[in-house]
């Protein structure tokens, strides 16, 4: 993560442009906003994940800066082109409902994606064949999709997502379906493509996976993005944690610490003054605390999601990840 | 563009898989077998027909006079029957009337006595033909030749008429080519209305298979559109060569003479080459209009629901151009080239009856630019009401009239 943020400052250096630069998109459909005024930023070579409940106007906001659907309102340049379309080439897409070709046989199935996207089909065939046996896949080269299992089906379309080697890869949900050993074979994929430099952008209602992949997420409920930046700018949102342990069970130092103070055990947790830990740690040795500990804790990206889009998104998050779970 | 891809050559990789998948499929075979099931039900039901037809021939004419009369009339017809043949019905005697003694027909045939169709009786000079009112009046000419030829007791000698053919007169040839018209544009409806239906199914299988919105992020909509036109009027094509193949080997072994048909005004190179034009544009159009609707529909029964409408009216254009047919340069010939549905068939009727050729560069055109605006109508319809997600919610999600990919 560290090279791609170095990568992505020494393109803004360089003048290269955003692979995404979204501004006030907006989208309705009978009436209905599913998206209410989207600003994004993406830069070249950065994870980027689009985290927000279902429903929240993830999977629109994506159709916009592909081309699939237009915005009523707003402005778009995917790799710098006005006209997603114009750079179809250079896109890679996984929708969130996968789906192929039945009859086709998994080379021809990625072949075909590759085509579309303007890579010749004996290229798109050879490259398949490649892909299909880094990936544990080449026995099943010549099956037909029906023939796979739907995690297998599912590989090969990401596989066909990523065979004309796009320098933009957008993914909608690409965890939900898969169980735990094909979501970490996809997520070593995507660490892969940031490495070689590929800007990969993802949505997701799991915060884990955006908390382990992102550089930077924008978060978005009600069709609105409260927040978009990098993932750490979303934690410092919140106050960081104090954690504490004292010898001393009681005694003037009680006083020192904040109101939000709550005991948990042995430790009490709280969150950092305003004034910084000196002059509470002064109060505390002062006081005749007698510590044991202390510890200053970053808020976790759940957190930092509660206090950017508020209880009732979180809920609606939490539903979603317990409904993908099950 | 498409980053390298044009519209068209993005159409073509669409195309391209379309058109293999179904020509390399199982149900393409069945496909070409289907015009089989009419033939076999159109020659069943042709043979049934003849052998009615043959039962009813056989039907004949009872004969109840006195026996001179009877053995005169019976003469007669064995005179007349070189010549006429077929044309004079068969005579089954019923009674030889003694002197004095009378018959009454129509009791006869009330009680249904004589199995025949009808009863002649009276003298010669005056004879009385008793049955169904359609029957006899068919028989009224025959009977008086019959009864004619049994007065005059002696045997005509018929002499044989030398037949000499010439080419057709303006008459016939109008009629013909008239006829020609008509079957052309019999034919290019059935085929269109067979064939266009297929894209419907093609997109909504598309959308059962979950490709579709792969294919809208990866190329436009139109593009996606005009591939799986193509593709389903190359399959289409192929069928009909197929058919046409076929079929004319068994006409040409059945022993027919293609010189028996009528010349159509352009000749028939160019009625057939103008035929498989107007087919594609006429599939062009009715195909657009239906993949909107397979576009927009989730169930076979909801694309059956949508386009029944637009079926019925095809059905109604097709009469329409039918109606202009019969009226050459009139206001309604050049309304029914215009309105764009009706447009190859009014065209292809023209073919027939008129030598011009120019009108047709000019109606190709015109019909190739409604091909366009309704390729890019119908795309943009699909990418308004299809590719949308809605809020979140069972509720709502399960109220969805189309499908929404979120």
């Amino acid at each position: 993560m560290v090279s791609n943020l170095a990568r992505n400052l020494a393109s803004n250096l360089e003048g290269h442009p955003l692979a995404i630069e979204a501004r006030g998109l907006v989208k309705r459909f009978d009436g209905f906003t599913a998206v209410g005024g989207v600003d994004l930023s993406v830069p070249v070579g950065a994870v980027y994940g689009i985290l927000g409940p279902n429903g929240a106007g993830k999977t629109t906001t994506l159709r916009m800066l592909l081309g699939i659907i237009d915005p009523d309102a707003g402005t778009r340049k995917v790799l710098g082109a006005a006209r997603p379309h114009d750079v179809a080439h250079a896109i890679g897409y996984l929708p969130e409902e996968r789906g192929l070709y039945p009859a086709m046989k998994a080379t021809e199935a990625i072949a075909f994606l590759g085509a579309l996207r303007g890579l010749p089909l004996k290229e798109g065939r050879r490259r398949a064949h490649e892909l299909l046996e880094r990936h544990g896949l080449g026995y099943a080269a010549d099956r037909q999709i029906r023939q796979l299992s739907k995690g297998m089906a599912q590989q090969v379309q990401i596989l066909g997502t990523l065979v004309h080697r796009p320098r933009l890869v957008i993914f909608d949900e690409p965890f939900s379906g898969l169980d735990a050993l094909n979501q970490g074979k996809l997520e070593r994929m995507i660490r892969q493509l940031a490495e070689d430099g590929t800007t990969v952008i993802f949505s997701t209602h799991v915060i884990a996976h955006a908390e382990r992949l992102c550089d930077d997420v924008a978060i978005i409920a009600g069709g609105k993005v409260p927040f978009a930046g990098p993932v750490d700018a979303a934690r410092d949102r919140i106050p960081r944690q104090v954690r504490l342990e004292t010898r001393a069970r009681d005694g003037r130092w009680r006083t020192a610490l904040p109101e939000d103070a709550r005991q948990e055990g042995a430790f009490w947790s709280f969150s950092l003054p305003d004034g910084g830990i000196e002059p509470l740690l002064r109060a505390l040795i002062e006081g005749d605390a007698g510590i044991l500990s202390l510890s200053i804790e970053r808020a976790g990206l759940h957190d930092a999601f509660v206090a950017i889009a508020g209880e009732a998104a979180a809920r609606a998050l939490e539903a979603g990840e317990q409904e993908d779970a099950g | 563009m498409n980053g390298g891809l044009s519209v068209l050559a993005a159409a073509w990789v669409v195309a391209r898989r379309d058109f293999t998948a179904i020509l390399f499929s199982r149900s393409f075979f069945f496909f070409l077998l289907g015009p089989l099931f009419p033939v076999l039900i159109a020659v069943l039901a042709g043979s049934l027909g003849s052998r009615v037809d043959a039962s009813q021939e056989r039907a004949v004419l009872g004969v109840a006079m006195a026996a001179a009369d009877v053995d005169a009339l019976t003469r007669a017809r064995a005179q007349l029957a070189p010549a006429l043949g077929d044309d004079l019905p068969e005579l089954v005697v019923i009674r030889r009337l003694g002197q004095g003694e009378s018959y009454d027909a129509a009791q006869a045939m009330a009680e249904r006595k004589a199995h025949v169709a009808a009863i002649v009786t009276g003298p010669v000079s005056a004879p009385v033909l008793t049955g169904p009112r359609g029957l006899i009046e068919a028989w009224r000419g025959p009977v008086s030749m019959l009864s004619a030829q049994a007065r005059a007791g002696t045997a005509f000698t018929y002499p044989a008429v030398v037949l000499k053919p010439v080419a057709r007169s303006s008459g016939t040839e109008r009629k013909g080519r008239f006829a020609t018209a008509q079957g052309a544009q019999t034919l290019l409806f059935l085929l269109t209305m067979m064939l266009a239906g297929m894209v419907l199914s093609n997109l909504v299988e598309e959308k059962g298979n979950k490709i579709i919105e792969v294919l809208a992020a990866a190329v436009p909509m139109d593009a996606v559109f005009l591939g799986k036109l193509f593709a389903m009027l190359g399959v289409s094509l192929v069928g009909i060569a197929t058919w046409a193949g076929v079929g004319g080997l068994l006409w040409l072994g059945g022993g027919f003479s293609p010189e028996r048909l009528p010349d159509p005004a352009v000749g028939w190179p160019l009625l057939i080459a103008l035929g498989v034009v107007y087919f594609a544009m006429a599939y062009l159009l009715l195909g657009s209009v239906f993949l909107a609707i397979g576009s927009m529909a989730t169930t076979v029964r909801e694309v059956q629901t949508l386009s029944m409408p637009v079926t019925m009216a095809q059905l109604m254009v097709f009469f329409f151009a039918s109606f202009a047919m019969t009226q050459p340069g009139s206001m309604v010939e050049i309304a029914a080239v215009l309105v764009p549905f009706s447009s190859p068939f009014a065209m292809l009727a023209r073919a027939a009856q008129e030598p011009a050729l120019l009108p047709h560069v000019l109606a190709i055109g015109w019909q190739m630019l409604w091909v366009a605006l309704l390729v890019r109508g119908g795309a943009r319809l699909f990418r308004a009401r299809v590719m949308k997600s809605g809020p979140a919610g069972k509720a709502k999600r399960a109220g969805r009239r189309f499908p929404r990919f979120h």
